[in-house]
């Protein structure tokens, strides 16, 4: 009876994790340029696929992976320079239309260059699984959650101890101010969407072993990641990482007790609860709006 | 007299209905009737969604939703309990208005990300649910559907009908029924974007708190307007339903709800003729791109993030635009 609870909160700490660097990248985003950008799956998806692709032509996992993220982060700079900043002063709705346009764009190119069958990324370390409390816990899984920690302190520190950090922060609150005191704002938005990227393709590369990866995985899991940073509060990096662990665990012990079929509604059905009682999500800043 | 033609509001409708009952003229093949009432189907629907979107500014990711359950709906009461279409048609638009009207009264307070999170996500509720309940809808391998009758009388594509003492085949029956059915939600949608209610829902557009400022009730014309797109979207899905005979829940899905969106930004938000234009070049994009096979999804994300990046506005206004400046004239004029 624990051992089944274990076993379901195992499994959505994972898969919660997955969903907190996601939401991560969203708010780095949002807050740098205000973009929710509908692409971000598709950084999760080149990880994966990409290091299963250097793989393949002899090169060792760590340096594939390097590789593999590496190339995440420049087309993710490159969305920037080529789709968003020419589009500056666009409706949301349309900037939302333009990412959505480079998710379709991104995940065809994918399709002919990798083919439209799951690949697997061999496991980081062994396939040993961990006995804790009588449930089993997958070594990658271990691999999946440190990597997440990592990251987030990493961006913790980055954020508040570093400059780059500072004046990514800076272009968020205000970014005529940021450009006055001399932050170079376009760089700021492409250092934004690299470092997302990032994120999303460090995120897709450590799942991969456990859920397998194809060229089309990415457009529900970017769906979950704004799910979990508009349940946490758009922008705020604290309510997507709770956002996210409180997604996938939710989502496991519903797919465990209740009914595997309706797990993706439960997602769903939970951002609506939250919004309708808290418009702002639970992190949510402030509520005054400039006329 | 062509001054007159030019002043009058609903001028636009008369060049709509004239292409409308052209174009079949030019069409032999039925694949291609086909295909055009299906276009003549999701444009009505998009007509809606763009009293919505284009006048009240508010964004929905999930219209498919609306557009599926009417479907739904409609093909389970006519195919499993043999309701009269018709009959089934308007309660799928009432149960499909009430919904809309419960889910977007607290959905509707919500603004910009927060708004198209909350309607796509009812739209994906909808999907799952028409997606899992297979005893009723036949689950992801879709369900059969009767054909449109009224009173007895079938319309099917594969019929032959005698109207006005000619022969017409089913399939141009079929498009001609779009075709008029179009020309009234464009009709409607006109009326209401004339009246006080279109005004108003201009208001909240320009900014939603000077409306409230000067008395516009927001809350109720947002949800006001948010049922009336739905109803429009239950009604066409009901009827493509018993269109093509066959439908699954891919119909009510997110992709499609994109398709739609699309359709009104793509086209031109806030302009009829716009959004019809959307629909039309949206439907017919993978006819043409059929021919790179494998790099259709490709080069349809590209043309899509493309046409926005260079025309924000959308192709209407756009070619409206350079069509005015080569005239020389300026006119002030919604087209």
């Amino acid at each position: 009876m624990f051992s089944e609870f274990l076993q379901f909160l195992f499994t959505g700490i994972t898969i919660g994790a997955t969903y907190a660097l996601v939401a991560l990248g969203f708010t780095i985003i949002y807050n740098a340029s205000h973009v929710i950008n509908f692409a971000q799956g598709e950084f999760l998806m080149i990880g994966g696929m990409a290091t299963v692709s250097f793989m393949g032509m002899g090169i060792p996992m760590f340096f594939a992976i390097i590789l593999a993220v590496l190339l995440a982060c420049l087309v993710g700079v490159a969305l920037q320079r080529l789709a968003i900043a020419p589009a500056k002063n666009a409706d949301v709705v349309t900037l939302i239309i333009i990412t959505i346009g480079a998710s379709i764009f991104i995940r065809g190119i994918a399709q002919v260059v990798w083919g439209k069958d799951y690949h697997v990324v061999p496991p980081f370390t062994g396939n040993e699984p961990i006995r804790l409390g009588g449930a089993v816990l997958n070594s990658q899984s271990l691999w999946v959650i440190g990597i997440g920690a990592v990251l987030v302190v990493a961006l913790i520190v980055f954020f508040t101890r570093t400059l780059i950090g500072r004046a990514i922060l800076g272009t968020s609150m205000n970014k005529l101010a940021a450009q006055l005191v001399g932050i170079k704002t376009q760089m700021v938005l492409m250092l934004a969407f690299g470092l997302s990227a990032l994120l999303g393709s460090v995120a897709g590369v450590t799942v991969a072993p456990i859920t397998f990866t194809s060229y089309d995985i990415g457009i529900l899991l970017a769906l979950k990641g704004f799910v979990a940073a508009a349940m946490g509060g758009l922008g705020s990096g604290l309510g997507a990482v709770v956002g996210g662990l409180l997604l996938g665990i939710v989502e496991s012990m519903t797919a465990g007790y209740i009914s595997s079929e309706y797990k993706d509604a439960v997602a769903f059905s939970m951002i609506l609860l939250v919004l309708f009682f808290m418009p702002r999500g639970l992190f949510g800043g402030r509520t005054v709006e400039r006329v | 007299m062509l001054q007159r033609f030019i002043d009058w509001r609903m001028n636009y409708v008369l060049v709509l209905a004239i292409i409308v009952f052209v174009v079949p003229l030019l069409m032999d093949n039925p694949f291609y009737f086909d295909l055009a009432t299906q276009i003549l189907i999701i444009a009505a629907t998009v007509v809606g969604l763009n009293l919505l979107v284009g006048y009240a500014g508010q964004i929905s990711l999930g219209h498919a939703g609306f557009y599926g359950m009417g479907a739904y709906f409609s093909a389970i009461a006519t195919t499993t309990y043999n309701w009269p279409p018709l009959l089934a048609i308007v309660v799928a638009a009432a149960v499909v208005g009430l919904i809309a009207y419960v889910v977007g009264r607290p959905i509707l307070r919500l603004k910009g990300h927060y708004l198209s999170m909350a309607t796509l996500a009812v739209g994906f509720i909808i999907a799952i649910i028409l997606n899992n309940e297979s005893e009723l809808t036949g689950g992801p391998d879709g369900m059969s559907v009767v054909p449109l009758s009224l009173f007895g009388w079938e319309l099917s594509t594969f019929g032959l009908y005698s109207m006005f003492g000619f022969e017409i085949p089913g399939h141009i029956a079929w498009y001609l029924v779009a075709g008029v059915l179009l020309l009234v939600a464009v009709v409607v949608a006109q009326n209401i974007i004339d009246s006080p209610i279109g005004r108003a829902l201009r208001s909240i557009h320009g900014s939603e708190i000077a409306a409230r400022t000067v008395g516009v009730d927001t809350t109720h014309y947002k949800s006001l307007v948010f049922v009336v797109s739905a109803i429009y979207a239950s009604v066409m899905g009901s009827v493509f339903a018993h269109f093509t005979g066959f439908i699954t829940p891919a119909i009510a899905g997110f992709d499609y709800s994109i398709v739609l969106i699309t359709m009104v930004v793509l086209g031109g938000m806030a302009s009829p003729m716009g959004v019809i234009l959307g629909a039309v070049v949206l439907k017919l994009m993978p006819q043409f791109l059929a021919g790179f096979q494998e790099y259709e999804t490709a080069i349809f994300g590209f043309i899509l993030m493309a046409t926005m990046i260079f025309m924000p506005k959308g192709f209407y206004p756009t070619a409206m635009n350079a069509l005015r400046r080569k005239l020389g004239r300026y006119s002030g004029g919604e087209a």
